[in-house]
């Protein structure tokens, strides 16, 4: 007899493989772009969701997690378009908007000079040349799972070029609007390509008119120029339990340029969110930060992966949980230095604040350095919050409630005050003051 | 005013503070001084509410009431307010921020209303003023990046701001510089009045010469060996605490 171990495919995967089949005829994209996604969809069904004994899985047990593959949206009604056109005027100047992961260049605005923006279904269709190449050169750097899903299932998303030189006084917003009425999927990818020595800002966020939970797969690949300066923020919040999101932020960044990116994670049922940054040339520098603010029993992992490829790069990982309730932190951030990456100077530092007993938090900083002339450093902490600064406050007349809420606000305010522009930071400190506001709601009830 | 009644405290199982009585009138000021370990900051804790200490028994009354009962912010609201010995840092919070979100929670906890943006601006930049200021160490996280002396100007500061009924001040000259023992001493005496108390816990004598103290007492192994008035500070300043030294054993 042999035993052979072939794991059993759960529902969520068989359903996927349903949805592959019936949508990928509707798919944009003919001839080679068919090709990639059928090797994708391939490479992803060869292992399945991704598991514990995957190890940049391990803390996020996507195969045991993963219930159920959602449909994917269907396209919005003429009442939700209506609703989302109200909304949409709300926006701020610069939007593009993704309506549950389809381009809508209706509800967007006029752009800026220096910028090119266009549907990736549109730049699939006609081939255009470059873009099979920057998506699969984003595939082979980040091998993973559920990168190859969205390679298979991408439906849409936008294609921005910004020209050379150009420089963008406000931000361009990417947002995700979910108008679904049943619980549904979206696959986007963005590709962002920023010419040398241009600036740009670029936020992205989320429009919840009226969806209900759902799932998503979204990926952003980032191509940072030469000299080229990109700040980056993204709010990834979300109230409605239930909810999967899968997310995947790919940057690449050439000689001397400077990339800043700071992430908000709060709210939903199961996030995770995978970076894959490199350094492709000489003396840049790039930042990564991030805060992460869970209560019930949300889960929400964040995953980096840094490549130091160039001499004399900068990078700087910082990353901020504050759990409360039954929530799961899980942060796991592995950088590698090649061995021509000479004067690589690295930090990383994972803090997390714990508010209950039953919350978890998972860390796993790994270092793998193979130049020998750089410095490199990562730490981790955990705990409770600080009983002297606690005391203090209270000493001054804060009822222990509202010491603990400008200790933790001052604890997600010290990553979001180094974003740098002042409409963005008071956004997001405004989402902050909300979920902690939300939180002292949620405790004064739980004790009446 | 303030009335400390047979306080009997520990930490950890150790006994810190034994037997303590101590009275300080309405308008008085009162000095405590003591060798190293004898437990004056664990006093200034206790009245102040810290709640890694034991109290075994005992009682602490403010104007009657007994406040080892009520919490931190409680005792603030009703008057309590210490300087600490050693001033905490907390990064991410910004000064302005704290002092009007203490200033409003004093305010609301004693019935009355927030104060407008330009009257704590102004009341701000009063006490600021006073105990030498600079608006830009208004502007930074509270207490991070200041020197030692900055930070005990920040906390005298915060006294003025909220104006106490009864101050300790813990060791509030350690650290300052031959000025800022002047600035400081100025602003405690601005706020001496026949209404307000004051426990200043000091080593040196040359701080009760700024600030005057009607009383003086002495400390040691956790108890009040020895009371006087403000001469009794330079006695010790030439004796030292050696004859004080079997008392507390
Ligand atoms: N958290 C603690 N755990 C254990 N022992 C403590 C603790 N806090 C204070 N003690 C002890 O209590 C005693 C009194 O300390 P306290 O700080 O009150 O002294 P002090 O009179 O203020 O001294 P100093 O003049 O040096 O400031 C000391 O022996 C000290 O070691
Ligand atoms: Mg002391």
């Amino acid at each position: 007899m042999t035993a052979q171990i072939i794991p059993s495919r759960t529902a969520a995967e068989a359903a996927l493989a349903e949805i592959f089949a019936s949508a990928k005829a509707g798919l944009p994209g003919s001839g080679a772009v068919e090709k990639l996604r059928e090797e994708s969809f391939a490479a992803f069904a060869r292992g399945g969701l991704p598991h514990r004994r995957i190890e940049s899985w391990h803390y996020t047990d996507l195969r045991a997690l993963m219930r159920e593959a959602l449909p994917i949206a269907p396209a919005p009604t003429r009442e939700r378009r209506a609703a989302l056109r109200k909304a949409a005027a709300a926006l701020p100047a610069n939007s593009l908007v993704l309506v549950d992961g389809v381009f809508a260049a209706e509800l967007s605005g006029k752009l800026p000079e220096g910028v090119k923006v266009t549907s990736l279904s549109a730049a699939l269709a006609e081939d255009r040349p470059g873009i099979l190449e920057s998506l699969a050169a984003a595939w082979a750097e980040a091998d993973d799972a559920i990168v190859s899903l969205n390679a298979a299932l991408m439906r849409d998303g936008v294609v921005i070029d910004v020209a050379p030189g150009a420089s963008l006084a406000a931000p361009l917003h990417i947002v995700y609007a979910s108008v679904a009425e049943k619980p549904a999927a979206r696959f986007s990818r963005s590709l962002v390509k920023v010419g040398a020595g241009a600036c740009l800002r670029l936020n992205e966020m989320s429009l919840g008119a009226g969806g209900r939970a759902g799932q998503t797969n979204n990926a952003l690949i980032v191509d940072v120029g030469e000299g080229a300066e990109v700040g980056h923020t993204l709010s990834l919040t979300d109230t409605r339990p239930g909810s999967l999101r899968l997310e995947t932020f790919l940057v690449r960044v050439a000689a001397r340029a400077k990339f800043d990116s700071f992430a908000l994670v709060t709210g939903g049922g199961l996030m995770r969110r995978q970076i894959f940054k490199l350094f492709a040339g000489p003396d840049a520098k790039g930042t990564l930060r991030g805060v992460s603010l869970l209560r019930g029993r949300e889960h929400a992992d964040t995953t980096l992966f840094v490549r130091h490829a160039a001499t004399g790069c900068e990078g700087r990982q910082a990353f901020r949980y504050i759990l409360d309730e039954e929530s799961t932190g899980v942060f796991q951030g592995k950088v590698v230095v090649e061995p021509g990456a000479q004067k690589t100077d690295g930090k990383m530092l994972a803090k997390a604040i714990m508010l209950s007993d039953a919350a978890t938090m998972n860390s796993r900083p790994e270092l793998e350095i193979f130049a020998d002339d750089v410095i490199c450093g990562h730490g981790a902490t955990c705990g409770g919050l600080n009983a002297d600064q606690l005391f203090y406050l209270e000493t001054r007349g804060l009822p222990p409630p509202e010491a603990e809420a400008l200790l933790l606000e001052a604890f997600a305010n010290e990553l979001i005050d180094d974003i740098g522009h002042a409409d963005l930071v008071a956004a997001y400190r405004a989402e902050v003051a909300a979920w902690l506001a939300a939180r002292a709601r949620s405790e004064t009830r739980s004790v009446a | 005013m303030l009335e400390i009644k047979n306080l009997n405290v520990a930490i950890g199982g150790r006994r810190i503070l034994n037997d303590l009585d101590l009275k300080v009138a309405a308008g008085e000021v009162a000095a405590i001084m003591g060798p190293n370990g004898s437990g004056k900051s664990t006093l200034a804790y206790v009245i102040a509410g810290k709640e890694d200490y034991e109290v075994l028994s005992g009682e602490v009354l403010l104007d009657g009431e007994n406040v080892l009962e009520l919490s931190p912010d409680e005792r603030a609201a009703k008057g309590l307010f210490l300087a600490f010995q050693y001033p905490v840092e907390i990064p991410g919070v910004a000064t302005m921020t704290f002092l009007k979100a203490a200033l409003n929670a004093q305010r609301k906890q004693r019935g009355e209303e927030e104060l407008s943006i330009p009257e704590f601006m102004k009341r701000v930049k009063k006490a600021g003023d006073m105990l030498d200021i600079k608006p830009e160490m208004l502007r930074r996280a509270l207490n991070v990046g200041f020197s030692g002396g900055e930070k005990k100007r920040m906390d005298i500061m915060q006294m003025a701001l909220l104006e106490p009924r009864f101050a300790i001040l813990d060791e509030t000259d350690s650290g300052l510089d031959i000025d800022a023992v002047r600035i400081v001493a100025d602003g405690v005496n601005a706020l001496r009045s026949r209404q307000r108390g004051f426990l200043v816990i000091t080593h040196y004598p040359r701080l009760l010469e700024h600030i005057v103290p009607d009383t003086v007492h002495v400390m040691a192994g956790g108890r009040i060996v020895r009371s006087g008035g403000k001469e009794l500070a330079s006695e010790l300043e030439r004796t030292g605490y050696r004859e004080y030294a079997e008392e507390a054993a």
